[in-house]
């Protein structure tokens, strides 16, 4: 945080210690009256959500947290990005891609969207296609976005059967090489994971995300 | 339906109670308990689709008794309660659940939907009025039986001639619908209920006792689950926390007085209370003992007194939690753990709870029979002949998947190795 200003120093602080009251108005401030270039301000938010990924990996923060973080992200986004007036150039870089879903039969979304959240601040380029995601669905998604890792959330018991039916179909449609498969939500273990035939498995956000990393050779 | 003279079942049934009544109370029971927990693993059982089961009376106590009698449990829960509930749903226009035919596969257990039932900006009417909230606000959202009730009178301050001309509203074509309605809604429901009574006295008659009478649930999961949504909780914590911390303080007031009333009239000390938001990872310790834990204390303390038995079933990993809850009266109540390490559980909380739990759902829907029978064998030996009370069964009840080999081998296995 060396090469920023008091100011953008104290949005970054706010926003990773869940001070909404004071980062919102900071930012906005920055955005509407002092025509502050929304990129920047986005980029702090970027600054500000790699902290709390980290507190959050470090055991300091938990789902409330992240949950706050990302609505404060989302609202000060929806003000940045209206005032983007020309493309910014290339693109932060991503790592690789995810693609993300809640098996068929399941309709839980929590820990899907956590994972999600912290795959995305980590910097992985990540679809979420919902939940109760048909087989078909992942095998048209995973030939349309290409990942390099599909993440099968699923909450309920019936989730075995969903993930194991999706993997084994994708096996079959010859999409399973150079493709690593995860499967999580609060039921998995090791036993689910051989069942499914899953690479690995995982029951917090963390998990994910060293995966991914291990996976696509990033460094953690 | 009427309950068969099956000699020896009053003492059968007075054994098996006697049984859960010594693990409750820290004394070694003649043998380790073991529970049979179905909801919609009796449609696999049975051979029928989840969504027969819930709309087939007959059926659903059908199945029940034949797998009560198989696997003979020390007790068994409501299983009528919680499968052969689709007609109920259907009249009251339950829209918090998708249950097979609305909303999930023929072949799905119903699903609860998290939503926010209620607004951030609705706190101060629901501490303010609870009653008034409910009435006009809560249930038209939940039920479609009530819409209608948005017109009904404000009643606190009502009185004398104004009381009088006060109950107009009851006149409206809507409410007047909306009344019909749930009194429709009611009877079907008072049909349920008896199905359910005459199933729990013809098992006693068998001399099977029921778990648990009632359910209840912790404040923090009333509001989060059941109002706010766990999004909305979630952000409460930081943006309404007084609010937030004054709902619980009231709630668990209003709960723990229901709770108590429902208990006594069911007769059955045991309240099955399913714990959502407690687990390790979901919030910080200081979070937990902030907004979670103090006024579920409360409430189970009033159970205590009430001399009724919590039964709190701790979902997913809660082991950080288990120097924090067990700061309760010992020998008053079973805490059940999901994925919690049991033997950890033991060493914590052995001396102040009786355990019940927990073959792991992977274990009993993937595992063989020889697996679920080892493993039952390391409850055993780690923790019920160390001196746990132990009340042995899986982490969340049978899974609807398990093949029905491996529930025999859980109930085999608790024989073989503990009486």
């Amino acid at each position: 945080m060396s090469d920023m200003t008091d100011q953008e120093k104290q949005l970054v602080e706010w926003l990773a210690d869940m001070r909404e009251e004071e980062a919102l108005p900071l930012a906005n401030k920055m955005l509407l009256e002092e025509h502050v270039d929304p990129m920047r301000v986005l980029e702090l938010c970027r600054n500000a959500m790699d902290i709390v990924g980290k507190r959050f990996q470090a055991g300091e923060y938990f789902l409330p947290e992240l949950v706050l973080a990302g609505e404060m992200l989302d609202k000060i986004g929806a003000i940045a990005k209206p005032l983007i007036k020309q493309a910014p150039g290339a693109a932060p870089s991503k790592l690789g891609r995810v693609l993300i879903g809640t098996v068929h039969g399941d309709l839980h979304d929590i820990g899907k969207n956590i994972v999600t959240f912290m795959l995305d601040i980590n910097g992985f380029e990540v679809r979420d296609i919902g939940i109760d995601v048909p087989v078909q669905t992942f095998i048209d998604e995973v030939k349309s976005f290409k990942p390099a890792v599909l993440g099968l959330s699923g909450f309920l018991t019936l989730a075995f059967d969903s993930m194991k039916e999706t993997i084994e179909a994708i096996e079959a449609a010859g999409l399973r090489k150079d493709l690593k498969i995860m499967v999580g939500g609060g039921q998995i273990d090791d036993a689910v994971r051989s069942y499914t035939g899953a690479d690995a498995f995982g029951t917090t956000a963390i998990t994910a995300v060293s995966l991914c990393k291990d996976w696509l050779g990033v460094a953690a | 339906m009427n309950a068969p003279a099956a000699e020896g079942a009053s003492a059968a049934y007075d054994a098996r109670w006697q049984r859960i009544l010594d693990s409750v109370a820290l004394r070694q029971p003649d043998r380790m308990p073991v529970m049979l927990y179905a909801t919609f693993w009796l449609a696999r059982y049975g051979g029928i689709t989840c969504r027969q089961l819930m709309y087939d009376y007959e059926k659903c106590a059908e199945l029940s008794e034949r797998a009560i009698l198989e696997f003979e449990p020390d007790a068994y829960t409501p299983m009528l309660f919680a499968s052969a509930c689709g007609q109920a749903l259907e009249t009251i226009g339950f829209k918090q659940l998708q249950w097979p035919g609305h909303g999930v596969g023929d072949n799905q257990p119903y699903q609860y939907l998290d939503r926010e039932y209620m607004k951030a900006e609705e706190y101060d009417e629901f501490i303010f009025d609870p009653t008034g909230f409910y009435l006009r606000t809560y249930l038209p959202r939940v039920a479609s039986a009530f819409e209608g009730f948005e017109d009904l009178p404000y009643f606190p301050g009502l009185h004398y001639m104004r009381l009088v001309a006060g109950i107009r509203p009851f006149a409206k074509p809507k409410v007047r619908e909306a009344l019909e309605k749930v009194i429709k809604a009611a009877e079907e429901i008072g049909r349920f209920g008896k199905h359910n009574a005459i199933f729990n006295q013809r098992m006693a008659g068998l001399g099977y006792p029921l778990t648990n009478g009632i359910t209840s649930v912790a404040p923090y999961d009333f509001i989060a689950d059941y109002f706010r949504g766990a999004r909305g909780m979630m952000t409460d914590l930081f943006r309404h926390k007084d609010k937030l911390l004054a709902a619980l303080e009231k709630s668990s007031i209003f709960l723990l007085r229901q709770t108590v009333a429902q208990a006594q009239a069911s007769r059955n000390p045991i309240v099955f209370i399913p714990i959502h938001w407690a687990p390790d990872n979901f919030m910080s310790d200081q979070q937990f003992r902030t907004f979670w834990w103090p006024t579920f204390r409360k409430m189970m303390i009033g159970l205590i007194d009430a001399g009724l038995i919590p039964m709190p079933l701790w979902e997913a990993d809660c082991t950080k939690r288990l120097e924090i809850i067990r700061d309760i009266p010992a020998g008053k109540c079973i805490y059940w753990f999901e994925r919690t390490d049991m033997v950890k559980a033991f060493e914590v909380l052995g001396d102040v709870v009786a355990l019940r739990g927990n073959l792991s759902s992977s274990l009993m829907t993937t595992g063989k029979p020889a697996e679920v029978d080892a493993e039952v064998r390391r409850l055993v030996e780690q923790v019920f002949h160390k001196g746990g009370k132990l009340i042995l069964d899986a982490s969340f009840g049978v899974p609807d998947e398990t093949p029905v080999e491996n529930v025999r081998a859980m109930f085999q296995a608790a024989r073989k190795y503990a009486g």
